[in-house]
């Protein structure tokens, strides 16, 4: 006798919280195959402002808690995740139709990026700042700061990334202090919301990670026109295309009214490197006088 | 006015030997070009100093050529010690022409010239002599073994430091290995043409820098050139936008350096004889001519009148006049529309009901000249606490909590620079973690070092120049990825994505 199954609803993730869409829309996730596998929200432009709303308050919480402690939350976030590798390879498995070890495999490897990021939490600023030895009586120093609220696209449809892509994306992001409203694959969404229930109980604030699913060409035309985003990565948004015709060049384009930071699209995954880290931070130099006076 | 009256003390200017007529520089030669001529003239006196030409679209095409020639024959397979020792022998000859440069810089851009010879042209030596120094060792500019350089650099300078922004320009970009052809302000071409004979001078290969003079036109055709690797523009926000535009899609790597609103903040425990001096130098230094220019005081409500009141005792011992007097204090205001848009920004401060205070000086009959002024009752909502001036206006504005002040600091679309006083050190660490700006002077202000990187926050632009990070923004990381082992199932070619586009999905949405 098969036991009939509890199946999950797949929401939002907003400030810490797993709303549906205001909108009420869902959309279909199916399986490599074609066979439904849930209704996900179809996140709108009030979702997707909500978020930045959520993503902008929880700045000042993230960005100015002790960078050991970043690194804690993050290195929590790979320990829970891999207590619950099972759950996810086999969503990754059902979504993406590839072999239970093919799935492993990226869990494995998202569990060892958070790990590789976590680390470089205490230790980025030694590498990225700078002692200036200026020509006078001043203590002079650089260090990199986060850029703030930063609007993501993850990987669209990429064997082999619903989860790792993921991963990579948002956590160079969140690692130094940033918030990151994203959007997760469309086709696959489901190991983004399953994370979201790993990062809402890793010790992350609400608002820092927050995650939208739905159409990235419908969502981020928004994102990239608002005041409050100060970066976009639009790592998945290559092949992105609105209903006009609209590709990721529109969206630098739209960002640029802004002068938002904007990382252009890859193809496949991000590698986890510094470059990425790098990419979403300010640098800030300080002045001060010297004087035995 | 007059505790102390002065004889006039000008710097003599035969130190110049100006031609009549300036060609445009490229590839190691001065060339007519096919554009018009223009004339470039003295703020401070309205008279013509030199005419000088106006690049065209096919100019810049040319120019863009030996760029490129030159970067892949010469400057790209030299060696980065042979590139520092060129640099080396710039800086040198800088410091050998200095007063000549200073004078000129003076005469063309009508500011003072103790300013010019004492920190522009100094500067600009300083500049070169530290960049030259990383050429041979950009293994060690923080992006990883081997770093590439990018190729052409298209830079955009503007007026208000113009031989000090083209080193902040040139430096870096060679030392890491990239050709440049650069475009001076309109108003102030004059020290790019003396700096192109200095390269003559260093006998540096042709081609490496090529300089192409003329309006906003000329820089528009520069950015977009489609043979260009590299963007880099220093200037207002409004253009930064549109070059943010111009370049969006393509795979030229930009850096913005834009305009600010700063908040030089004074609270009580300041040590008051030098914060009064730092809030004069924040905001009249240059005359006011400064992107990160203190130009919003925030001063603690308890000691409000007594800084506004040292600050007008000081400024009306401040001496306004010829540039070239060794005791002139302010000089002229660049161009005769960048003082229309002063006296139309201070108007509506006025108007919106900020009470105006303007130093008594005596204006001389020619040239652009706008007297030291301070607004106070401003409130953050005032078109004048919002707006770049870029002119020696000052907006004094109020707090009581430190809070108060971080709040107002940021309350800016800006976010280049800042300014602290106080004597308590923890309470200056603590504000400075707050303040959204890419460069806090605490207890100083207006500081600049080639050793100190600098640049905005938010619209103040991004990337930095100076220092170990201004290298970054002409150059490339090799790629310096995770361990193998975590990386294993990433396949990113950090390329854009149009040239590779991953497959099509049709996607229905089900309105529920």
């Amino acid at each position: 006798m098969s036991r009939l199954t509890v199946p999950k609803t797949y929401k939002l993730y907003i400030g810490g919280a797993f709303p549906r869409s205001e909108s009420g829309r869902t959309y279909e996730v199916l399986s490599a195959s074609g066979e439904f596998l849930a209704n996900a929200a179809q996140a709108s432009r009030k979702d997707a402002r909500d978020a930045v709303v959520a993503a902008r308050s929880a700045v000042s919480g993230w960005s100015g808690a002790t960078a050991y402690n970043r690194g804690q939350v993050l290195y929590r976030i790979a320990e829970l995740l891999e207590g619950r590798r099972a759950q996810f390879v086999d969503e990754i498995v059902r979504s993406e139709g590839v072999s239970a070890a093919e799935a492993g495999s990226q869990v494995d490897t998202a569990i060892d990026v958070w790990v590789w990021y976590a680390g470089w939490a205490d230790k980025y600023a030694q590498v990225a700042g700078n002692a200036n030895p200026v020509s006078g009586p001043y203590f002079n120093l650089s260090v990199p700061e986060p850029t703030g609220v930063v609007a993501a696209v993850a990987p669209q449809g990429v064997q082999g990334g619903s989860l790792l892509g993921f991963v990579s994306v948002i956590a160079p992001i969140v690692l130094t202090g940033n918030t990151v409203v994203v959007i997760a694959d469309e086709r696959a969404p489901l190991s983004a919301i399953s994370l979201s229930e790993v990062l809402a109980t890793s010790d992350v604030p609400g608002g820092v990670v927050n995650v939208l699913t739905g159409s990235a060409a419908e969502i981020m035309p928004w994102l990239a026109a608002h005041a409050d985003v100060n970066a976009l990565d639009l790592a998945g948004a290559g092949a992105i295309e609105g209903p006009k015709g609209e590709s990721w060049v529109d969206l630098q384009l739209a960002a640029a009214e802004t002068l938002k930071r904007v990382v252009q699209p890859v193809a496949g995954i991000p590698h986890p490197s510094i470059d990425r880290i790098g990419a979403f931070v300010e640098t800030k130099t300080v002045w001060h006088t010297k004087s035995m006076r | 006015m007059a505790f102390l009256e002065y004889a006039p003390a000008p710097e003599s200017a035969s130190i110049l030997n100006l031609k009549a007529q300036y060609g445009l520089f490229i590839d190691g030669e001065f060339v007519d070009g096919h554009g018009d001529v223009f004339d470039t003239i003295s703020p401070a006196t309205e008279q013509v100093i030199a005419s000088i030409a106006q690049a065209t679209a096919a100019d810049v095409d040319t120019a863009v050529a030996a760029a490129r020639r030159s970067y892949e024959k010469v400057w790209s397979r030299m060696s980065g010690s042979d590139r520092g020792k060129y640099l080396f022998r710039i800086a040198r000859l800088i410091q050998e022409r200095s007063r000549e440069l200073a004078v000129a810089e003076s005469l063309d851009n009508g500011k003072p010239i103790k300013e010019t010879r004492d920190v522009d042209v100094p500067l600009v030596a300083a500049w070169f002599f530290y960049y030259a120094g990383w050429a041979d060792k950009l293994d060690h500019a923080g992006l990883g073994p081997n770093p590439r350089s990018l190729g052409v650099a298209a830079q955009v300078i503007p007026w208000n430091f113009p031989l000090l922004m083209l080193a902040w320009k040139i430096a870096p970009a060679l030392a890491a290995g990239n050709t440049v052809v650069i475009k001076p302000a309109e108003t102030t071409s004059l020290t790019a043409m003396l700096f192109a004979e200095i390269l003559q001078q260093a006998d540096l290969p042709a081609g490496v820098v090529n300089i192409v003079t003329g309006p906003g036109s000329t820089g528009q055709a520069l950015v977009t050139h489609d043979d260009v690797n590299k963007v880099a523009f220093t200037g207002s926000t409004g253009v930064g936008r549109m070059i943010a535009r111009q370049v969006a899609g393509t795979s030229k790597k930009l850096t913005l350096e834009l305009g600010g609103k700063a908040a030089n903040i004074v609270f009580d425990d300041a040590p008051m004889d030098q914060a009064i001096e730092g809030i004069v130098n924040g905001i009249f230094f240059n005359q006011g001519h400064v992107c990160c220019a203190g130009s919003r005081l925030l001063v603690q409500e308890n000691v409000h009148d007594e800084v506004v009141d040292r600050l007008k005792h000081r400024l009306s011992t401040l001496r306004m006049g010829d540039p070239l007097d060794k005791n002139t204090d302010i000089g002229a205001i660049n161009s005769a529309a960048q003082l229309e848009r002063i006296r139309t920004l201070s108007d509506t401060g006025e108007g919106e009901g900020a009470e105006r205070w303007t130093a008594d000086c005596r204006i001389p009959d020619k040239g652009f000249w706008f007297a030291p002024t301070i607004f106070t009752r401003v409130s953050t909502a005032h078109t004048i606490a919002r707006e770049e001036i870029f002119g020696p206006v000052l907006s004094v504005i109020t707090f009581r909590t430190p809070d108060e002040a971080i709040q107002k600091a940021n309350n800016t679309p800006y976010g280049l620079s800042a300014g602290i006083w106080t004597e308590k050190g923890a309470r200056m660490l603590a504000l400075v973690d707050k303040l959204r700006a890419g460069v806090v002077w605490a207890n100083t202000f207006n500081r600049f070092d080639p050793s100190s990187p600098f640049g905005g926050y938010k619209e103040s632009g991004y990337g930095r120049e100076g220092g170990r990070h201004g290298l970054a923004a002409y150059l490339e990381s090799s790629g310096w990825d995770a361990p193998r082992a975590v990386s294993a199932a990433s396949t990113d070619s950090a390329k854009p994505a149009d040239s590779a586009k991953p497959a099509k999905r049709s996607r229905k949405a089900v309105a529920k």
